[in-house]
């Protein structure tokens, strides 16, 4: 792992921690208005001001920082297992298992993925819980980003299921899901972590969208997506520069997996 | 080979609309009020008008026989009512495709020429400073998601097609700058630099046949990218086109109109896609 990955590494962990740390420095929850006081700029009790309706922007974000880079990660381990199970199995059995797998694959890809997002989204009730809000936005994350790492992993199996040290375990008697378990679905660890490090900066960015678009978590919970939409009466860099620390908190976190993801895509 | 390849890509965009149709009239069947008449609110009907005006409904009960009619109607143009906006959504279709055909395409257009441009400079002037600004800068824009970078155009009251072109632009640069980088690292093109050949013409007659094939696969991808930017760009900086169509849908829950809209979309992506793949066959066959 070269300097600057080891460095983006340590930046997220300072991120994940600081959030938890940060939280107890915060004057108030969330979810507290401090109605004397809404549209605050920056004090020594409110570091980032307050919103409109009065609450701590920096509990907020820190907030919402743990909200995304927790629930991004496990969309993406939920989409990596899906892609594994489609891509693995229908890779190694091939024929036509393999054709409808992919087949299904191309046609999800061909979606596009915020339309398909959309749509699926407004089939769901829109009028929920905020709680709820946050596992339906991350949930369908996970169940619809699957497609194009299933495509990759089933290529992978492909490869392996032809290669001479599989050839071999079969004339040893190794069969089946043994087989599978044993020699495939270890070798194809660099590229399961590799699509689980590809999909998070993803899912991250597709949240911002939806939540941005009023399709994302509810409020009074906050996700970077709608602590974004804030931007809509952004008074300016002069006046209100510090309604940008979200954005900025977003740009670092997603520069930091592609810096680490560079050095992935290149092993697997 | 050619043809059949037409072919199959014909057949799958064949498949999408017949699939993305069922989905439709499904949603569109399963939709709450569906069945639902006016009609039956007039208290001046006695019950066995409302009883007749209920059974003129029955038969759209069955999905198969009611995706029948939606299919034989959509042949001939007719898409159906909005529910959410009271319009035929032929005639939104109609209105708003222009629009947003003019804003991709801009986006596209401009997306590619700085791109593409800032590769070939940063490959070819092979200065580290220029190198690094410019993988900053297309990390940069890369980081961020198509909505607030569609914020910002709106606040610096700059063109909305600008949005477009600052989401497609670091895909391209950095695709093509890893590819032009890869190609002036084969050994012919080493040969030729060392024989004195000009930039240009190693760029010309070397790099961009390599490099050629590979871009227009990423042309026809840029397709796609461009169009699922234009609902966030097209929503915050009030745009009457397809994606603010599709977003006022998913927001009014106007399921049929929204999947009328994503088949559409999926049907304009894969004729890019099959565009660009038959571009580059061509390409390939001038080459052989």
């Amino acid at each position: 792992m070269s300097g600057i990955q080891k460095f983006a590494c340590w930046t997220l962990a300072a991120i994940v921690l600081g959030g938890i740390a940060l939280s107890i420095i915060v004057p108030a929850d969330y979810t507290v208005q401090f109605r004397e006081t809404p549209n605050a700029v920056p004090t020594h009790q409110h570091l980032l001001g307050t919103d409109e309706l009065g609450r701590d922007r920096l509990a907020r974000v820190l907030y919402g920082t743990r909200i995304s880079l927790l629930l991004a990660p496990a969309a993406a381990f939920l989409s990596t297992l899906m892609a594994a199970l489609i891509g693995v199995v229908s890779g190694y059995f091939g024929s036509w298992c393999e054709r409808l797998a992919l087949a299904v694959t191309d046609l999800v890809l061909s979606l596009p993925w915020l339309f398909l997002m959309l749509a699926v989204r407004a089939v769901l009730p829109l009028n929920v819980s905020p709680l709820t809000s946050v596992v339906i936005t991350f949930l369908l994350l996970g169940l619809l980003g699957w497609a194009a790492s299933a495509r990759v992993l089933c290529t992978g199996t492909r490869v392996l299921r032809n290669s001479d040290f599989i050839l071999q375990a079969r004339a040893s008697g190794l069969h089946g899901f043994r087989l599978l378990a044993v020699h495939i679905i270890p070798n194809l660890k660099p590229v399961l972590y590799a699509q689980f490090l590809i999909s998070v900066p993803v899912f991250i960015l597709s949240e911002a969208n939806l939540g941005i678009l009023g399709l994302g978590v509810a409020e009074p919970l906050p996700s970077w997506g709608s602590l974004l939409r804030e931007l809509e009466g952004w008074g300016g860099f002069s006046t209100e520069p510090w309604k940008l620390a979200p954005m900025l908190l977003l740009i670092l976190v997603v520069s930091c997996f592609q810096v680490i993801l560079a050095r992935e895509e290149v092993s697997a | 080979m050619r043809i059949m390849r037409i072919f199959r890509h014909l057949e799958t965009i064949l498949a999408t609309l017949l699939i993305g149709g069922f989905l439709s009239a499904t949603l569109a069947r399963l939709a709450p009020g569906f069945g639902a008449d006016e009609q039956e609110l007039d208290s001046r009907l006695s019950a066995e008008s409302i009883r007749q005006i209920r059974e003129s409904h029955a038969q759209e009960r069955n999905i198969l026989h009611f995706y029948f009619n939606y299919l034989k109607r959509a042949i001939h143009g007719d898409l159906g009512t909005s529910r959410s906006l009271g319009k035929p959504v032929r005639q939104l279709i109609a209105d708003r495709l222009p629009i947003t055909v003019r804003l991709c395409g801009l986006g596209l257009l401009v997306g590619w020429t700085v791109g593409l441009a800032l590769a070939i400079a940063v490959v070819m002037a092979q200065v580290r400073v220029l190198d690094v600004f410019a993988a900053g800068l297309a990390g940069t824009f890369l980081s961020l998601p198509a909505a607030v970078l569609a914020l910002l155009f709106v606040y610096f009251n700059a063109p909305a097609s600008l949005a477009i072109s600052s989401i497609v632009f670091p895909k391209v640069f950095s695709f093509s700058r890893n590819l032009l980088a890869q190609s002036y690292g084969l050994p012919h093109i080493i040969t030729a630099r060392a024989k004195g050949l000009g930039s240009a013409r190693i760029f010309g007659w070397h790099v961009l046949p390599v490099a050629g094939p590979q871009m227009l696969a990423l042309a026809g991808v840029s397709v796609s990218m461009a169009l699922g930017a234009a609902i966030p760009v097209e929503a915050l900086c009030g745009i009457s086109g397809i994606g603010q169509l599709a977003w006022q849908a998913a927001l009014g829950r106007d399921l049929s109109l929204l999947v009328t809209v994503t088949v559409l979309v999926t049907v304009v992506t894969l004729a890019a896609n099959t565009g660009s793949d038959l571009a580059m066959d061509i390409f390939r066959g001038q080459q052989a």
